[in-house]
């Protein structure tokens, strides 16, 4: 599997492995992946787990809600791909995903 | 070797080892805590765990694999019962005498207990930790009635998922309001009606004076009645653990004192969480937060000066509560506030109470509404026109200099 990539604003790769159910969040965590605080635990609270999803995976997303898009709304900085990692869960769909972390929440 | 060592594996614990970690910091990491689990996370014991809707592997804030992989000694169902700041060691009470270089103690909180005739009753519980969780779980699955003592935030948090359960639920609140320390007239009014609306009895003004039952509690007794009860939750409120900071000789007062570095009055012991009394530069004075916003961020300030940095905590306190399908977001305190905006409509299940002092921005309760409660944390300490934030037709974004 090839996993989840995510990216930090300078660049920095990290390539961990994807499970499956477990939200991207959670996996950033688990890998000490920075730019991710999420204070909330995951229950779309805090929008500190604030990401930007490589456009070719927009389409093999679960559907944006409406409390998570209320949440990222208000931040100037929100892009068209920006998303929050706790409400997306790896899949094997989603296996090679490329996340990038926003310089604001570093 | 010497390194550091963590006093607690609460939150507060758990993030500071990792954030060490991710500093790049490489040498020794001791987690000690008296619990008999890895790092988790304390807000769903009282919401999705105790309703079954999450299981402990989701509570976990990281795999336990995580510890080990990184190089962090874990060490649980453990106690430290001394700190010797002398000789730079601490003592555990399973033997151990472990020095470091730098100390930062995490001993969170415990529920303030009832001392009252029959409180040591079978079938009483606080609710804290995930065993305790367990212990009200196994309780619940037989009981038909709960009466829950004090109308805070764990007490309705619980109340909800028991009367979705099915119990009869009664609640005692000693205040003329329920979330009367942490909230307006009109907010408790709101509460009170959706609790009532949904089933549960809450008897305001009624202080407990005791409990009855011969192998556990089957009644509580308050003033002028007695109510059945299969079993019991208290909650009425916390105490910061600053006993061992105290013995240490660490200033404390209503919490260990830290300074806005999360030092305390040892420049090599740090303090993060619960426990702690903080300067808040941004509300102008102390503050005790029992907060997991707090406990993050405390954690991560006192990671990054244990390593040498110079990092302040300076943030505007926010807090959430779940209570059925109502996600509650707080901003601030709304005592702060000497006026009050309703924005969006109660009846509709969604609205936000903006406080404002002198025409700014204080505090926030909002109500299903996520976009009013990040506007709060944007729009804090700053001067806003009250009739158009009442107004739900005008666009917050607009409000937003």
């Amino acid at each position: 599997m090839a996993g989840v990539k995510f990216i930090e604003h300078n660049g920095t790769e990290h390539n961990v492995d994807g499970i499956i159910g477990e939200s991207l969040m959670n996996i950033a965590l688990a890998n000490l992946v920075p730019g991710i605080d999420a204070d909330c635990g995951g229950e779309c609270s805090c929008a500190t787990c604030h990401v930007l999803v490589d456009d070719a995976w927009a389409g093999k997303l679960p559907e944006i809600t409406e409390s998570e898009s209320s949440m990222l709304d208000l931040n100037p900085d929100r892009e068209v791909n920006s998303r929050l990692s706790c409400q997306i869960p790896f899949s094997e769909e989603l296996d090679g995903i490329t996340i990038q972390l926003p310089e604001f929440q570093y | 070797m010497s390194g550091i060592i963590i006093i607690g594996a609460g939150q507060a614990a758990g993030q500071a080892a990792a954030s060490l970690r991710q500093e790049g910091y490489e040498g020794t990491i001791t987690l000690i805590g008296d619990e008999s689990f890895a790092p988790y996370q304390r807000p769903p014991l009282s919401k999705q765990y105790l309703s079954g809707e999450l299981s402990i592997d989701r509570v976990y804030i990281r795999p336990a694999k995580f510890y080990e992989d990184r190089n962090i000694d874990l060490q649980s169902g453990v106690r430290v019962t001394s700190i010797d700041r002398q000789n730079k060691t601490i003592s555990t009470d399973n033997g151990q005498t472990l020095a470091y270089q730098k100390l930062l103690i995490c001993t969170g909180s415990r529920p303030r207990e009832l001392n009252i005739p029959g409180s040591d009753l079978p079938g009483i519980h606080y609710l804290r930790r995930l065993d305790d969780v367990d212990r009200i779980r196994d309780d619940m699955a037989s009981a038909n009635s709960i009466c829950i003592i004090g109308g805070g935030y764990i007490g309705l948090e619980v109340a909800a998922v028991a009367v979705t359960a099915g119990l009869s639920v009664n609640i005692l609140e000693m205040e003329s309001r329920i979330l009367q320390r942490v909230t307006n007239e009109q907010m408790s009014a709101f509460y009170h009606r959706l609790h009532t609306d949904r089933g549960v009895n809450i008897h305001t003004s009624t202080a407990c004076t005791g409990f009855k039952g011969d192998a556990r509690v089957n009644s509580v007794l308050c003033q002028d009645q007695t109510i059945a009860a299969d079993m019991v939750i208290v909650g009425i409120g916390i105490l910061p653990n600053i006993e061992l900071a105290q013995q240490a000789g660490l200033e404390c007062d209503n919490g260990i004192l830290v300074d806005d570095h999360c030092r305390t009055s040892d420049p090599d012991i740090f303090s993060a969480g619960d426990c702690t009394n903080h300067p808040n530069p941004i509300l102008g004075r102390r503050l005790r937060l029992e907060s997991v916003p707090n406990a993050m961020e405390q954690a991560r300030t006192s990671a990054a000066n244990m390593l040498g940095g110079d990092k302040t905590y300076a943030a505007v306190p926010w807090f959430w509560s779940d209570q059925y399908e109502l996600k509650l977001q707080m901003v601030g305190f709304s005592s702060d506030g000497d006026t009050a905006v309703l924005r969006g409509d109660p009846e509709a299940l969604q609205f936000a109470t903006f406080y404002l002092k002198d025409g700014k921005v204080v505090a926030v309760d909002a109500v299903n509404s996520p976009k009013e409660f990040m506007v709060a944390k944007r729009l804090y300490g700053m001067q806003v026109n009250a009739d158009s934030l009442a107004d739900s037709a005008i666009d917050l974004k607009s409000l937003i200099s």
